[in-house]
């Protein structure tokens, strides 16, 4: 009841002082000196105002152009001698007048639009004419320029460059960096980080005792160097790739494109450039005619769904395939939401219908099923595609973890120049041809010369990595930060137009942007500079200060603690009871799930009606190879965030729920973890104070506090009792998952283990990188 | 500005509820139960309203969507078309096609044959409404329903079509229906999740269901469709382990929590208590997710109501008694999907004993809710994701026949939640191809769904990667016809 008046308490408060108007007496934001173009004043004009007077000609109210210099100048169509904005006259532009005017005839935004403009937006779009009205091109197509380190006070607390630009914006907001984390939370943090695993106690303890300087390098090192490193950053890169093991769609059919994602492992771990990482996943078919490893990851473009109905209609099913392969391209590598220019010009990025389907243009060359049989025939790879043969792999690609004598065949990319020609699709529609285009790209972002590149997916790779292309470092290098940090530099990491989030730090973006291309794109580089800088060091402990300035944690004042990831949480079971296969690639597996879920909703038709699990070793695989089934996903990737494959993703949301909290308590392979680990302690010499720290110690990657432990071995002889009394609840309690029981297991002393260390499975530190 | 100011002073009472964390996080964790945007650091919600807060009085509270997958034929349900039957086997004039786009299963087909109902029509209630006589006990109940003969959608395959009536969008990354309203309205049990999925199988033609139609989209997943199933565990993972009792399990909450708390000492951050709460929701949930779905416990009386396939878990007949069982508890929107519609040929026997399976227990639903007074404030909605083809798919004789996709125009109904009762709307041509009166689209229907439900489809929006993203995408409208 008392919970209930709080809540009540509060919306009545709201309410009340909704009635009662008196917002203006509250704190406001206050109004910048020198106002900027970028950062102050487009927010404002693109949220409020750029959808019906920006650039979509065909929405463009009574021919106001707001999003550029010389439409705002411009007299107005209807009013020759009025315009839109006066430089440095208020008073004289339209603009102005008729955000602030009190007849509601006249009012911009219209009431029907439903939006409004606050008063500190007001008192900005103001300023900004009398300070002229200068408009200046979006910060994210500026060509990257590597700024100066700021100048400090003092630089004692940096680290490396990257602290510089944060101590800079700590500074303005008078705000300490935390200190620096203590050294067991710091290697949690840097080993899921960059290799998805937990730290082992020998590890731990090797960081513990290395007091040398460069300890903590030493480690970075061994982690990037580590096989594991490619599997952590291939589970991300499956989500930008829309990766599956289905088609999708009604019958959902069997797809083999694992060999695929088994290059992209091999990829990471060999470090490749970033730039040879997307020009093979590009354009791998383009180049030398023997690099079959470049034509097999090539299959990124194929990763999309395909839909295998039996009564689709074969050019509208072709064209939302290379639709799809536009968006991705866009989203993936630009972070730009193309799809928004499909139908109509976007309303908030110069990006124009036509430049969408030029760009469109370079992914329509693929030739298509020539007619619906394929579909009857659900193939599990459709062309163009290659067989991967024994002697293949065993000679040119050695990397595929594939069993010998088995066929497997993956859909690759192949263009056939003059297959067909592109038109625009009036409104997007399939059947709507309008005029033919030929490849290019927005030429906003940066002009696509044909003079210097090709028009096909090769010239398309090199206009990405051109050096003044604005969007792909800036926009690769925001994504790792958003994976080790929590969150991008700009927080839309999908979407650096208009409407994006500005970034936190503009000028770091820059510097690491253009310190990443004059690194030749490589990668592990670009991690370690992230993980060396103090910043990223820092202790996740947050002060009531910390709440009440920066809640968010834009500033970086401390380490976000991050959640696990949901391969993340199974790994860690996984790894920190000794069950993981640390066997790298293969085929995808199919671990404990719930019966029913697939039968529940299957047509009926094809190899996955049934969900028929693995036995043995594959049990135990990582997260990354379990089975994605697209119209039944795993469910505990689908309660803990994971994406849903059905388009290009960059980001996944981190939330809590109690179904995570039902997963952590009752799923087998969480239970398992804490039978298997319990037997193996139990089996050790030792007190059972010393198990349990042992146990502790590997599963929170720390040592236990004595708080913890007293608590924990009363915990202990409060079960001992009980499963004493219990002799049946015990042996019922440890017969889970199909991991043998040791022949001579005590059931009572390790379920008793066994309820403890489940415990210590679901502590929220354990799935938190603190 | 005021929603600036607004969203200032919720942010005030976030702070000042997670600072007070120590003390008790009661408050903060039921508020955040119930409507969980509703504290979160980032609003990005309406321009207008807060979450929780209708925008209109609304005349619904809680919603059931009985989804009939692969498309019930309108011709031998509910839009009787007696003309086909005086022309059967004539060809379909090109004149009312008009070239309309073919699937590509009868794409190839030289003629188009037309064909009429196999089942007599009647006519019911105080309107003399025409209902097949395939289902009789839907038919009983005509003067509590609206049906909408009118429907017209966009996609002309089950997996887009499906998509966009679910979602508004024939792509597939967007929230559901049901996701979107968990999300502006929050939650009425704190114990139950707010949007609520069954799904049951008939024995007609399958067609698949698909996660990605319950789905979150971009929203929190805690607006995430719950899939119910009929297995020992209602609710994924809701059952303790063997050996693991209900006490036992507590005391290992208890000592949890404790470990928790000591980590929140060091560390300061709320979502340490918001995890502990989660887990107290979740034991909680572990025994009223039970008591709803258990249905051991009802009535013969309601038992018979339903027929006997209530007692059988998994059937439809049991999915739409446990839908008035949680509706009853407060679950916001409960989804059900019934495969088996998709009679492309074989129609005559396929949608006879498909119809009977749905029958009995859809009207049902209506009779008891209405019985127990809820019907008012629950809106129930029949119907599948489009029509089917006034002309016959494969080889037609006097005796059977077969029925392709048809987006023109197909039938809906909807009872109870401020809808007119008793009333039919819209009209399609003689000879059922198109609609020629009052049509409704997808997205006004989602419209009228939302305006029942006191929201105002143009103002629940949210924002991601940079557009304000509705359930209604760009259009509809409400059909103020049809609300009581």
């Amino acid at each position: 009841m008392k919970q209930f008046t709080s809540i009540i308490a509060i919306l009545c408060l709201l309410v009340s002082c909704k009635e009662q108007g008196d917002y203006n007496k509250m704190a406001e934001k206050k109004v910048p000196k020198v106002v900027d173009y970028n950062f102050d004043v487009r927010p404002i004009l693109s949220d409020k105002c750029f959808s019906c007077h920006g650039p979509d000609v065909k929405k463009r109210f009574k021919g106001l152009r707001l999003d550029t210099q010389e439409g705002a100048y411009k007299a107005l169509k209807e009013d020759p001698s009025a315009h839109g904005i006066v430089p440095k006259k208020p008073m004289e532009s339209e603009v102005y007048l008729r955000i602030v005017t009190k007849d509601t005839t006249q009012l911009m935004p219209p009431k029907s639009s439903n939006l409004q403009l606050s008063d500190y937006e007001k008192k900005i779009i103001k300023k900004w004419i009398e300070q002229g009205a200068a408009y200046d091109t979006h910060w994210a197509f500026k060509k990257v320029e590597k700024p100066d380190l700021p100048t400090l006070e003092t630089s004692e607390w940096v680290a490396n460059e990257i602290d510089y630009f944060i101590a800079e914006k700590l500074a303005e907001n008078d705000l300490m960096p935390n200190p620096k984390a203590d050294k067991e939370r710091l290697l949690k943090r840097v080993a899921f980080d960059i290799t998805g695993l937990p730290p082992t106690i020998a590890m731990q303890e090797r960081f513990l005792r290395d007091t040398s300087k460069n300890a903590f390098e030493k480690i970075v090192d061994e982690l990037l160097a580590s096989k594991h490193y490619g599997e952590k950053m291939a589970a991300t890169w499956m989500d930008v790739a829309r990766y599956a093991d289905s088609h999708g769609f009604q019958d959902d059919q069997l797809r083999t494109q694992w060999p695929w994602r088994d290059w992209v492992i091999h990829a990471f771990n060999e470090n490749y450039s970033y730039q040879k990482f997307v020009t093979y996943q590009l354009a791998g078919d383009m180049l030398d005619k023997d690099n079959v490893e470049a034509l097999l990851a090539s299959g990124f473009n194929r990763n999309h769904k395909i839909n295998q109905e039996g009564g689709i209609i074969r050019e509208e099913t072709r064209i939302e395939n290379v639709t799809d392969r536009t968006n991705t391209f866009g989203k993936a590598f630009l972070g730009m939401t193309f799809e928004c220019a499909k139908c109509h010009d976007h309303k908030y990025d110069p990006i124009s219908q036509k430049e969408y389907f030029q760009t469109f243009a370079f992914f329509d060359r693929v030739p298509f099923r020539e007619n619906n049989e394929y579909a009857a025939a659900k193939l599990f790879a459709e062309p163009p595609k290659i067989l991967i043969t024994d002697s293949l792999v065993t000679k040119t690609l050695p990397f595929i973890n594939k069993t010998p004598n088995v066929k497997v065949e993956s859909m690759v990319m192949k263009d056939i120049p003059n297959i067909r020609k592109t038109h625009i699709l009036n409104r997007g529609a399939y059947d709507a041809k309008g005029e033919v285009v030929e490849s290019a790209t927005p030429s906003a972002i940066m002009p696509f010369d044909t003079l210097q590149y090709k028009p096909n997916r090769l010239g398309l790779t090199q206009w990405l990595f051109d050096e003044n292309n604005p969007l792909t470092s800036r926009v690769y290098v925001n994504r790792i930060w958003q994976e080790l940090f929590g969150k991008g530099i700009v927080n839309t990491s999908g979407d650096f137009g208009m409407q994006g989030e500005l970034p936190s730090h503009a000028a770091l973006l820059n510097w690491l942007s253009a310190d990443f291309m004059e690194h030749d794109w490589d990668i592990k580089y670009l991690i370690k500079k992230m993980v060396m800088s103090a910043t990223y060091q820092q202790s996740s402990v947050i002060t009531q200060e910390h709440l009440s300035v920066d809640p968010d944690n834009n500033l970086l004042a401390r380490a976000s603690r991050n959640r696990f990831t949901t391969e993340m949480v199974r790994d860690h079971a996984l790894a920190t009871s000794g069950l993981l296969n640390k066997d790298i690639g293969g085929r995808s597996v199919r671990v404990y799930q719930p019966d029913g879920l697939w039968e529940a909703s299957t047509a009926g038709r094809g190899h996955l009606t049934e969900y028929i699990q693995d036995k043995g070793e594959l049990l135990y695989k990582r997260g990354l190879y379990i089975f994605v089934k697209r119209t039944s996903m795993p469910p505990v990737q689908m309660v803990y965030d994971g994406t849903s494959r059905e388009q290009c993703e960059v980001r996944r949301l981190s939330t809590s729920t109690p179904l995570q909290a039902l997963i952590n308590l009752n799923d087998p392979t969480i239970l398992e973890a804490a039978r298997v680990l319990s037997e193996k302690m139990t089996e050790e010499k030792g007190t059972i104070s010393e198990k349990i720290a042992k146990a502790f110690r590997t599963i929170l990657c720390r040592k236990i506090k004595p708080e913890e432990k007293e608590l924990l071995v009363n915990y202990y002889q409060e079960q001992q009792e009980y499963f004493n009394a219990h002799p049946q609840e015990a042996s019922e309690f440890i017969n889970v998952g199909e991991h043998p029981l040791s022949k001579n297991t005590q059931s009572v002393k390790v379920a008793t283990l066994m309820q403890v260390i489940h415990t210590l499975y679901n502590m929220e530190e354990t799935i938190v990188k603190s | 500005m005021e929603k600036e100011q607004f969203e200032h002073r919720l942010n005030i009472n976030r702070r000042h509820f997670l600072s007070k964390a120590a003390l008790g996080m009661g408050g903060v964790a039921l508020g955040s139960l119930l409507m969980p945007d509703l504290l979160k650091r980032k609003q990005q919600v309406s321009d207008e309203l807060p979450l929780g807060l209708t925008h209109f009085a609304p005349k619904a509270k809680r919603i059931i969507f009985l989804m009939q997958n692969g498309a019930p034929s309108q011709l031998e349900t509910f839009d009787y078309k007696p003309k086909l039957e005086q022309m059967f086997g004539q060809d379909l004039p090109e004149s009312i096609r008009g070239g309309q786009r073919l699937t590509g299963m009868t794409a190839n087909q030289k003629n188009f044959p037309l064909v009429g109902s196999h089942f007599k029509f009647n006519r019911y209630g105080q309107n003399g409404t025409y209902v097949s006589e395939l289902l009789p006990h839907i038919a009983s109940i005509t003067d509590d329903l609206c049906i909408v003969k009118s429907m017209h959608t966009e996609a002309i395959n089950h997996d887009p079509a499906l998509t966009f009536l679910q979602t508004g969008s024939q792509v597939g990354s967007r929230p559901s229906m049901g996701s979107w309203l968990s999300y502006g309205l929050g939650s009425e049990n704190k114990n139950l999740p707010s949007f609520c999925v069954l799904l049951s199988k008939g024995r007609g033609n399958g067609q698949g269901v698909y996660s990605k139609l319950w789905s979150n989209g971009f929203l929190d997943s805690t607006h995430q469709g719950v899939q119910l199933s009929a297995s020992e565990d209602p609710i994924l993972y809701l059952n303790n382990p063997k050996g693991m009792d209900r006490t036992n399990r507590r005391k290992m909450l208890d000592h949890l929590s404790e470990l928790n708390h000591m980590n929140y000492k060091e560390f300061g951050d709320p979502e340490i208590h918001a995890k502990i709460q989660q887990y107290e929701l979740a034991y909680r949930m572990q025994t009223a997710v039970p008591e709803v779905t258990d249905i051991s416990k009802e009535p013969e009386s309601i038992k018979e109501l339903y027929g006997s396939d209530c007692t059988i878990p998994g059937t439809y007949a049991a999915n739409c008694l446990l839908a008035r069982k949680l509706s009853e508890s407060g679950v916001r929107f409960v989804q059900l999907y019934h495969q088996g519609w998709d009679q492309h040929n074989n129609l005559v026997g396929g949608i006879k004993g498909q119809s009977k399976d749905v029958d009995q227990a859809s009207a049902a639903l209506i009779t008891d809710l209405k019985q127990r007074g809820l019907l008012d404030e629950t809106l129930v909605i029949w119907g599948g994701e489009f029509g089917r083809t006034n002309y016959c798919q494969g080889k037609l004789t006097p005796k059977n026949y077969g029925r392709d996709h048809h987006p023109r125009c197909f039938s809906m109904f909807m009872a109870g939640g401020g809808i007119k009762a008793g009333t039919v709307y819209g009209k399609t041509d003689e000879l059922g191809y198109n609609v020629i009166e009052n049509p409704v689209h997808i997205h006004d229907l989602h419209a009228t769904i939302m305006y029942l439900m006191g929201l105002d489809h143009e103002k629940l929006t949210y924002k991601h990667l940079g557009r304000r993203f509705r359930l209604t995408d760009v259009a509809g409208h409400v059909v103020k016809d049809i609300i009581a």
